[in-house]
């Protein structure tokens, strides 16, 4: 047991060094794994901040509650009271049919028209303010207000809700798809590096190989290799990732100034930076296990 | 200890280069396998080392039929072994120590227990003073004992050498002959395939000789 962790040990550490001892090479390598890395990620971390705004800029979406133009003093307070007591609604106002004429003269400019009318033609109203801006619950509610007794039309504007989260949708199948791209050029990557490993360090496979090495003695190291280099490959295009937003963010702060308000790009949350690095772990590893799997076979001692 | 009976060895291309060969060597012998190169000295000591396997006829060292191994019990089988190539085989990135380590590494040996074996092994052939030069440096003579220091420090039961004095003088060949000989009387059995007839008879062995692929 002690000498298996010994030698587990003494693998990472060659690994280590063998790493150090060509630096260019290693620096180049992970360059490039860390560049096709933060390519996907950088747009992920870019779709989640506009997600984030469209939140913030989706100033409280409404529901207008129309209810009939007969409507009485007592079916406009039964119908506030189960307004207020519905779970899902976290404010309802009351629009009189009156002051909703009053407002429709000032605000439209159609003061002329509306006078000209023989009788309002505007019914009572409430606005109701949902307790969940999800656009699905939104429109669920709506339906459910619809069936209401009194209630004869509810309007609920979500289009543009619906399409934003649909163009977000579009974005993030495009993040996969590049994501999924650019993890195959890390395999790719990871495959070559160590075929030439392979290649040079062929006598020394050979001769462990004689002396009774088993074969996953032999694919151990080169496995730690792969592994080792997708993790500093992950590490790097967390840190480019992580300049270009503070860099992005200098930038935005005084844009931010100059339309009086406060807006500030989020980095990569804890659990999606480690989700990241072991994403870029596990396949530098799986790169290697495939290029050693495949090239170890072909030597054998003569 | 090896027991080989009626085993022939086809190359791709179809050149045998063993016919039918049949011969046991007991647990504790010293024997040389004599013969002109092309006689199939090397190809008897990789089959009896489970690093070819024979076209035909069965194989069993210790008590296992090599030719049934399954290949992933080979190399358990191979650290039975210590095994002397003509060339050597040493590792030029790393230094004599380490060339010397690297069975225990294999093994996966305590470290401290292991530089102890490394240092006595490197101590028996005479070159505890070049632990720490790279075999590169070394001389001929030099590297031949690494290789024999490699192939012992695990102290294998079986000693299997392909002409351990290819490329040395006389005084050289003698000096190998006498370790080999040490270790045979520490009781591991030793095979050296060799066309040296001066170091075969030296030392006084069982002598096998082999010509066209036969026992002669």
């Amino acid at each position: 047991m002690k000498a298996w962790f010994w030698h587990h040990l003494d693998a990472a550490a060659t690994t280590i060094a063998r790493l150090a001892r060509t630096p260019v090479a290693t620096l180049l390598n992970l360059g490039v794994i860390g560049v096709a890395l933060a390519l996907p990620v950088g747009l992920y971390v870019a779709l989640d901040n506009l997600r984030g705004l469209a939140r913030t800029l989706a100033s409280d979406p409404q529901l207008s509650v129309f209810l009939a133009l007969d409507a009485g003093r007592s079916e406009v307070e039964k119908t506030r009271a189960r307004l207020k007591q519905h779970p899902g609604v976290r404010e309802a106002r009351f629009v009189p049919r009156d002051q909703a004429l009053k407002e429709l003269k000032a605000s439209t400019g159609l003061g002329d028209v509306a006078d000209s009318l023989p009788q309002n033609p505007l019914p009572d109203a409430f606005v109701v303010l949902p307790r969940d801006r999800a656009p699905e619950v939104m429109e669920k509610l709506r339906d459910e207000l619809a069936a209401w007794p009194g209630v004869t039309h509810v309007q609920l504007d979500t289009a543009w809700a619906r399409r934003l989260e649909a163009g977000l949708k579009l974005a993030r199948l495009a993040v996969g798809l590049l994501a999924t791209l650019f993890a195959f050029a890390l395999v790719a990557v990871t495959f070559n590096t160590i075929r030439l490993q392979i290649l040079t360090r062929r006598e020394e496979i050979e001769v462990s190989k004689l002396i009774g090495a088993t074969d996953p003695f032999i694919r151990r190291p080169f496995l730690y290799f792969g592994a080792l280099q997708g993790l500093a490959g992950g590490i790097a295009a967390w840190l480019i990732i992580w300049i270009g937003v503070q860099l992005l963010n200098g930038a935005l702060v005084e844009l931010a100034q100059l339309y009086d308000t406060r807006f500030e790009l989020r980095h990569l949350s804890l659990e999606d930076s480690l989700s990241l690095l072991a994403f870029s772990a596990g396949l530098g590893w799986f790169g290697s296990w495939l290029s050693v799997s495949r090239h170890l076979a072909q030597i054998e001692p003569r | 200890m090896i027991s080989l009976s009626q085993v022939t060895k086809r190359y791709p291309g179809g050149h045998e280069a063993l016919r039918g060969v049949s011969l046991t060597v007991e647990t504790g012998e010293m024997a040389f396998i004599t013969g002109h190169s092309g006689a199939g000295k090397s190809t008897l000591l990789k089959i009896m080392a489970a690093i070819e396997r024979p076209t035909s006829g069965s194989v069993i060292v210790n008590g296992q039929n090599v030719g049934a191994m399954r290949a992933r019990a080979v190399p358990f089988l191979r650290r039975k072994f210590g095994l002397i190539f003509q060339d050597q085989k040493l590792l030029f990135d790393r230094t004599a120590f380490d060339n010397v380590m690297l069975p225990l590494a294999v093994i996966g040996f305590d470290r401290r227990e292991a530089a102890r074996r490394v240092r006595a092994a490197l101590d028996k052939v005479g070159l505890l003073a070049r632990e720490k030069a790279n075999p590169v440096t070394l001389s001929g003579g030099e590297q031949q004992r690494l290789a024999i220091a490699r192939a012992v420090v695990h102290r294998p039961a079986i000693l299997v050498a392909d002409e351990p004095t290819g490329n040395l003088d006389a005084a050289h060949s003698a000096e190998i002959g006498e370790l080999f000989r040490s270790f045979n009387q520490v009781g591991v059995t030793v095979v050296i395939a060799t066309h040296d007839e001066a170091f075969a008879a030296r030392l006084k062995p069982r002598l096998i000789a082999l010509s066209g692929g036969r026992i002669a």
